[in-house]
């Protein structure tokens, strides 16, 4: 009998190992693995996993782990199966960093990094031309991103203070949009 | 005072983990102005950590967190600062978990995160500003009167230019484009060293 504790850790473990890019690239492994090969849940399940794990906070992989472990096996199946889904980045990353400390100061390696920033700051934007066209829905939206854009570069605030505010503002923006409807 | 580091460590990401919504980059603006709180890493490193853990397999905002932990208080702490990044989406997760169909469907949480999402899109946007201030633009001096000092960086700016069409015309790996602008940096030199 296969112990069921150490299956949702090395599957997790697989899917964290193997999928580049995080959380949105995760979903086809999931679906393979997770749904099709285990039956942990249905494609059903696993999407509404993952649109909650978007929608709170936290990594969505992460929060998508500790669903499905916990459907398993409860709290413990949950934290289990997080702990596989992180295992190969806290490898893989602590030898990088390693290796990293002890030649940052070439200069081949310095050149390196100053042209891979070049190309991080295109991946970002082009990450946020995704995300945009997901959450900038009304001028409403439009007002938050701007707002939230110039506070956070003017201002030395702890971005915490944008997320809640944001939060308050829609909840109240909502309410009146619904009683102008009425 | 390393017990001290690894708390605040441990603190730090928990706070980061429990306000990063969206999940990947989300975590980018908490990291920025931790580097601004805590010193414990400069804007640059920040930008290469997200070079690495966009090339490196496992999700992003993990591959930060234990880059950050490693760099500022070794294997402990690459293993602290993970912990302090999850666990605040396992105890939520758990109880969103029991009240799974009634959370869904509340108006409330759907309310909340009409606003959230645009709120942590401009967050990302406003760390892009701070990467794209030390690679591609720098910032001289800023005041009122003078207006503000730029230098723009040719080389750095065609070079985002090629990643930019070429990565929205083909879907590549990421990795393929940072390995091509590393090799580039080397090249044309792109420190000045």
């Amino acid at each position: 009998m296969k112990n069921i504790y150490l299956d949702l850790f090395l599957t997790f473990a697989r899917i964290g190992g193997l999928t580049f890019g995080g959380g949105y690239a995760m979903l086809p492994m999931l679906q393979s693995e997770v749904v099709e090969k285990r039956g942990w849940a249905t494609e059903d399940e696993l999407a509404d996993y993952y649109a909650i794990g978007q929608c709170t906070p936290g990594i969505i992989a992460v929060n998508t782990a500790t669903f499905i472990g916990h459907k398993q096996k409860g709290i413990l199946g949950g934290i289990i199966a997080t702990l596989g889904v992180v295992a190969p980045s806290l490898v893989i990353i602590t030898i990088i960093a390693a290796f990293l400390q002890n030649f940052a100061d070439y200069a081949v390696v310095k050149n390196a990094f100053a042209g891979v920033r070049v190309c991080v700051c295109v991946l970002v934007l082009n990450a946020i031309r995704k995300l945009w066209k997901k959450s900038i829905m009304d001028t409403f939206c439009l007002i938050i991103f701007l707002a939230a854009v110039l506070v956070s570069i003017i201002f030395d605030i702890s971005p915490i203070w944008i997320v809640l505010g944001a939060g308050v503002l829609s909840v109240v923006y909502c309410a009146v949009r619904r009683a102008v409807k009425k | 005072m390393y017990l001290m580091t690894c708390l605040r460590l441990y603190y730090e990401f928990f706070k980061a983990g429990l306000f990063a919504v969206g999940g990947g980059l989300a975590t980018l603006p908490f990291l920025s102005a931790m580097s601004t709180s805590t010193g414990w890493f400069t804007q640059q490193q920040l930008a290469d950590m997200v070079a690495i853990s966009e090339s490196t397999p496992g999700p992003i905002g993990i591959n930060m967190a234990t880059y950050v932990g490693y760099t500022t208080a070794g294997i402990p702490g690459s293993l602290i600062a993970t912990l302090g990044l999850i666990t605040p989406s396992i105890i939520i997760i758990i109880i969103v978990a029991a009240i799974l169909n009634r959370f869904k469907d509340s108006r409330l949480v759907q309310d909340i995160f009409f606003g959230l999402r645009p709120a942590s899109v401009g967050l990302i946007t406003a760390a892009l500003v701070s990467i794209v201030t030390m690679s591609i633009v720098t910032v001289g001096k800023v005041s009122f009167a003078d207006g503000i000092d730029l230098v723009v960086n040719f080389k750095a700016l065609i070079l985002a230019a090629v990643v930019f069409v070429v990565s929205n015309k083909v879907k590549w790996h990421p990795a393929f484009f940072l390995l091509f602008s590393a090799v580039v940096g080397i090249i044309f030199k792109f420190a000045g060293a």
